[in-house]
């Protein structure tokens, strides 16, 4: 299901399956991979809440795939900038990302989104224990990086970046909200026992 | 580059006759509800007989790459009033109708007053210009217009010493148009030139493309070309032309004026704050094509570089 997106792009690349890429192809790709990436971002944060929410805690497994699908579509978004945007022009590219801030900003989302998937596997998350939840707390970092990108180089019609600002916040906050009750229930109980 | 097969299309293969009588047979319907009662007209009031925009082309003025397919150049452009995306406007666009069409003329100038389209259209011979057009986002074009001088038209009106400057306005209908219903821009679009740029050779009023009428998503009935700027000073569906004192609030420097200049000459030395403007990518061309180099003013440098001599072009962007 979520791959779909990218054999649908990957067809209209290769001009098979009498998929198209409009007018102008290089522009489907990156936008589409970019698009792609972000949904698939804000649907990993959308687990917690879903989770606390449903109660199902089977969700959890979702977002493992959902990260890695976040991850293959930033970089299929990064690289066909790279290879079909900027024709791999390497000088190019340095000095597109210095001098252009949003460029910036969406490569170190991408570069930030590296550790989370080498580490996504249940070994790493045995081994780094805790470390691991505080290392996979990036992806909010991440997901800031990814809208504020997204909202930089939009030129003027800003219904779409506003839109995944306003997710993001919501999900983020909803984290926000719900962290001092969590850290209440977890100290009262503590405290009743310190007491008796 | 990749459309070998554009310079022999023949301008009859390319709109669908279908598409053009339907055009047609919603004006006539228009008509024959009207008071009348007449039998329908075969010929609508306003209507412009499609032999008109068969021109010979101008070849002194014409460039000689291959141009874009009439696919490419009606089905990806920006025309804001009908929604931002680029495969908006000939989704959108259906529905609005480009004729009869009227044009206001007035400010500093002896001739004023509204007119129809088909009374200016009539002392003119028009011309196909092959033309350059470099977007503001880089990407490029080579289109076939059919149009006339803009000066031609001017002159007609006889334009007073005050006048420096010409402004344009486009028809604000937000029913017709359905992106005006989104506050996207300032509407009604505006845009402007100093009179000189107005009056140089290569600054068309263009009425078709490709031997046909404009198609409404190009801007019908009657648009500005201005080749050596970037695409948005060529204000599409054009229902005013002022002449002006002052340099006009053009829509575009109005809503970003740290990102779009008055003048917005095509420059590959000077970037837009966001993207590089030096090298552009050619629509059209296959998904390896590298990006092409940006030619100062669109490589119409040696018609128009006079204009701006003495002129910091960095400051006046």
């Amino acid at each position: 299901m979520f791959i779909s997106p990218a054999l649908w792009l990957a067809a209209g690349a290769l001009g098979v399956a009498g998929v198209s890429l409009g007018m102008d192809p290089v522009r489907s790709l990156v936008h589409e991979n970019g698009t792609m990436a972000l949904r698939m971002l804000v649907a990993t944060l959308a687990i917690t809440p879903l989770r606390q929410l449903t109660g199902h805690s089977d969700l959890l497994r979702l977002r493992r795939m959902l990260g890695l699908f976040a991850f293959f579509y930033a970089l299929l978004h990064l690289s066909s900038w790279v290879v079909f945007d900027q024709g791999m022009d390497l000088q190019m590219i340095l000095s597109e990302v210095v001098k252009r801030p949003y460029l910036l900003v969406g490569l170190s989302a991408a570069m930030l989104m590296l550790p989370l998937a080498l580490t996504s596997t249940t070994a790493a998350q045995r081994w780094l224990k805790r470390r691991w939840t505080q290392l996979h707390r990036l992806t909010y970092v991440i997901a800031v990086l990814a809208v504020w990108h997204f909202w930089w180089q939009v030129k003027k019609d800003l219904r779409e970046p506003i839109a995944y600002a306003v997710i993001v916040t919501v999900l983020l906050g909803w984290r926000v909200w719900k962290r001092p009750r969590a850290a209440k229930a977890r100290s009262a109980p503590a405290t009743t026992q310190g007491t008796a | 580059m990749a459309h070998k097969s554009a310079s022999i299309i023949l301008p009859s293969e390319i709109t669908s006759e279908a598409l053009f009588h339907d055009r047609r047979a919603v004006l006539a319907m228009g008509l024959a509800g009207a008071a009348l009662g007449a039998a329908t007209p075969l010929t609508a009031l306003g209507d412009i007989p499609a032999e008109r925009y068969k021109a010979a082309r101008n070849a002194r003025l014409s460039v000689t790459e291959t141009p874009n397919s009439f696919e490419e150049i009606s089905g990806y452009n920006n025309f804001y009033e009908f929604g931002t995306d680029k495969s908006d406007p000939a989704a959108n666009s259906r529905n609005f109708k480009p004729l009869p069409w009227n044009v206001t003329v007035d400010g500093e100038c002896e001739v004023k007053g509204s007119f129809a389209l088909e009374d200016l259209l009539a002392p003119q011979t028009l011309e196909e210009r092959v033309y350059r057009m470099r977007c503001v986002e880089a990407w490029s074009m080579v289109i076939p217009w059919v149009g006339f001088p803009l000066a031609e038209l001017l002159k007609r009106h006889k334009p007073t010493s005050k006048a420096k400057y010409v402004a344009f306005t486009t028809l604000n209908d937000p029913k017709q148009m359905p992106g005006q219903r989104e506050r996207v821009l300032d509407w009604p679009y505006v845009e402007g030139l100093r009179i000189d740029e107005a009056m140089n050779p290569l600054t068309l009023l263009a009425v078709g493309v490709y031997g046909k009428a404009l198609p409404n998503q190009c801007g019908a009935p009657l648009r500005l070309v201005v080749p050596w700027k970037y695409g948005f000073k060529g204000i599409k569906s054009i229902v005013r032309i002022s002449f002006v004192e002052q340099q006009p609030r053009t829509s575009w420097s109005h809503a970003a004026p740290n990102e779009y200049g008055f003048y917005a000459n095509v420059n590959p030395a000077v970037d837009h704050p966001r993207w590089s403007q030096a090298t552009e990518r050619r629509i059209g061309g296959s998904l390896l094509a590298r990006r092409q180099a940006t030619l100062p003013f669109n490589g119409y440098a040696d018609q128009v570089a006079d204009l701006y001599k003495g002129m910091d072009l960095r400051r006046n962007f």
